[in-house]
């Protein structure tokens, strides 16, 4: 969707979201900036425990194990911080680097004390972060960190494509194990953490308390970047910005599925939103408003995935393939019932069978759409949509979100 | 024993399932999955041979 997505500064002030201007070394420093560096290791790995921060780039993985594994391991080491934000549907990476770079940068220099790493690299295609965060690392006058051009893609940012990246291959999923933790770039053990996740380290020994980046976008609305507490409802969220989710939600960028209205209730924290089968993932919700169609959104999904899939896996590029086939056709209205029947079995039997999460992603579209709007499936076997024939089918998803332009300060 | 596909090798060639059945599964496309759990003493024969029957080297031992 083509608006502009505008920075909302949560009541009383964010820790990550401050405004849309770039913070320069002095305005970081000025702020409090860096103190997290004035801690001892072990503190502020206990404090990352004890808050149970997840990483934030998806998987959700608690950090302090990732933490750990590295720590424990012997020999070099090597930090990646992940700006790769291939969820089309989410800008919060983007906006941490293009607005706090120092802060990004600050949440590296505590990771690689926290691993004893050698090497911290900063991986990320997009142009305006990489130059904000060569910029801020000329400011600091040391190079303490490099930063890799990766190319950008939905897979590229996952954890093995940009270890193989790195190391001078293509940006493509590998097989696990070994993961990066046991055997990363160069063969070493290798911490990756989302560029977020690295911010709320820093950010958590100074305010002690947690907090999630959310990009919130659909319903023909301007998309939102803000920050929340954990346990917030989506459908509080979507009515405090103006959002219409009538229709339902898709959950976690791409990656939770759909959600039906009823979700809205939901608390926003990785347990509740895995108890209803879908995931907080990179924390990006798009809400399907009334003018809007579950069948018709995850056909754009869908047909994203069989686009953006690494092209490696048969189960996957067969998979994705053969489920945006299907739910196309639903569609169109042009879908027979036997094609559901398999759409279903697709979206069960496929599960797990990828090198990556892109496949499982594929088959929670499939599968959500399936378990909670069963009545449109119904209503799109008997007659075309008129919805659906309303809403745009482009040659990339209607959900990707523009990221933030920071202005001058 | 434990076993996996890699599945950015796999080529649906299908011996292995057609050899240990018990332990290789297919999906609709032919493309195959080692069951996740430890393959039985009993047929640790067989999967070794699925191991050397496959023509791209998907299956990997993992233990």
């Amino acid at each position: 969707m083509n608006i502009a997505t505008r920075v909302a500064v949560p009541d009383g002030g964010g820790m990550a979201v401050r405004g849309n201007v770039r913070e320069d070394l002095a305005r970081h420093l000025a702020a409090g900036g860096d103190s997290a560096l004035h801690h001892s290791p072990e503190a502020v790995l206990t404090a990352i425990r004890a808050a149970g921060l997840r990483g934030r780039g998806g998987a959700g993985f608690p950090v302090a194990a990732k933490i750990e594994a590295v720590r424990a391991a012997s020999g070099p080491r090597v930090l990646v911080a992940n700006g790769e934000e291939g969820e089309p549907a989410s800008v919060k990476d983007r906006y941490l680097m293009r607005t706090r770079p120092h802060l990004v940068i600050e949440g590296m220099l505590l990771a690689r004390r926290l691993v004893g790493a050698d090497r911290a690299i900063l991986y990320v295609s997009d142009a305006p972060s990489a130059r904000s965060v060569r910029q801020a690392l000329n400011e600091r006058g040391s190079p303490c960190a490099e930063v890799f051009d990766a190319e950008p893609g939905f897979v590229s940012g996952e954890e093995t494509a940009l270890v193989r990246a790195i190391d001078g291959g293509p940006a493509k999923p590998t097989a696990k194990p070994p993961r990066p933790f046991e055997q990363g770039v160069a063969g070493r053990p290798t911490l990756v953490l989302n560029v977020e996740s690295l911010a709320r380290m820093a950010l958590l020994t100074r305010f002690r308390r947690g907090g999630l980046l959310v990009t919130l976008s659909g319903s023909g609305r301007a998309p939102v970047l803000t920050e929340i507490r954990h346990g917030v409802r989506p459908a509080d969220l979507a009515a405090r910005h103006g959002f219409d989710a009538g229709r339902g939600f898709l959950a976690g960028g791409f990656s939770g599925g759909l959600l039906p209205p009823s979700a809205g209730d939901t608390p926003l924290t990785h347990e509740a939103m895995r108890a209803i089968g879908s995931t907080l993932g990179c924390g990006a919700l798009v809400a399907i408003g009334r003018d809007d169609c579950p069948v018709a959104a995850a056909a754009d999904v869908l047909a994203f995935f069989d686009r953006a899939n690494a092209g490696q896996c048969g189960s996957c590029f067969r998979g994705t393939g053969a489920m945006a086939g299907a739910v196309e056709a639903l569609r169109a209205g042009t879908a027979v019932a036997e094609q559901v029947d398999r759409l279903a079995q697709w979206a069960r039997q496929l599960r797990g069978r990828g090198a990556c999460g892109t496949l499982d992603a594929a088959c929670l579209t499939a599968d959500s759409l399936l378990l909670h709007f069963p009545d449109e499936i119904r209503n799109h076997l008997a007659e075309p949509c008129a919805r659906c024939a309303r809403l745009p089918v482009g040659a990339d998803t209607r959900f990707r979100v523009h990221p933030i332009e920071p202005e001058e300060g | 024993m434990r076993v996996n596909v890699d599945g950015t090798k796999c080529a649906a060639y299908a011996l292995c399932a057609e050899i240990a059945p018990q332990v290789f599964d297919l999906d609709d496309f032919g493309y195959a999955v080692a069951t996740p759990e430890d393959v039985p003493a009993a047929l640790e024969v067989v999967t070794g041979e699925a191991i050397e029957a496959c023509p791209v080297q998907a299956i990997r031992r993992l233990t």
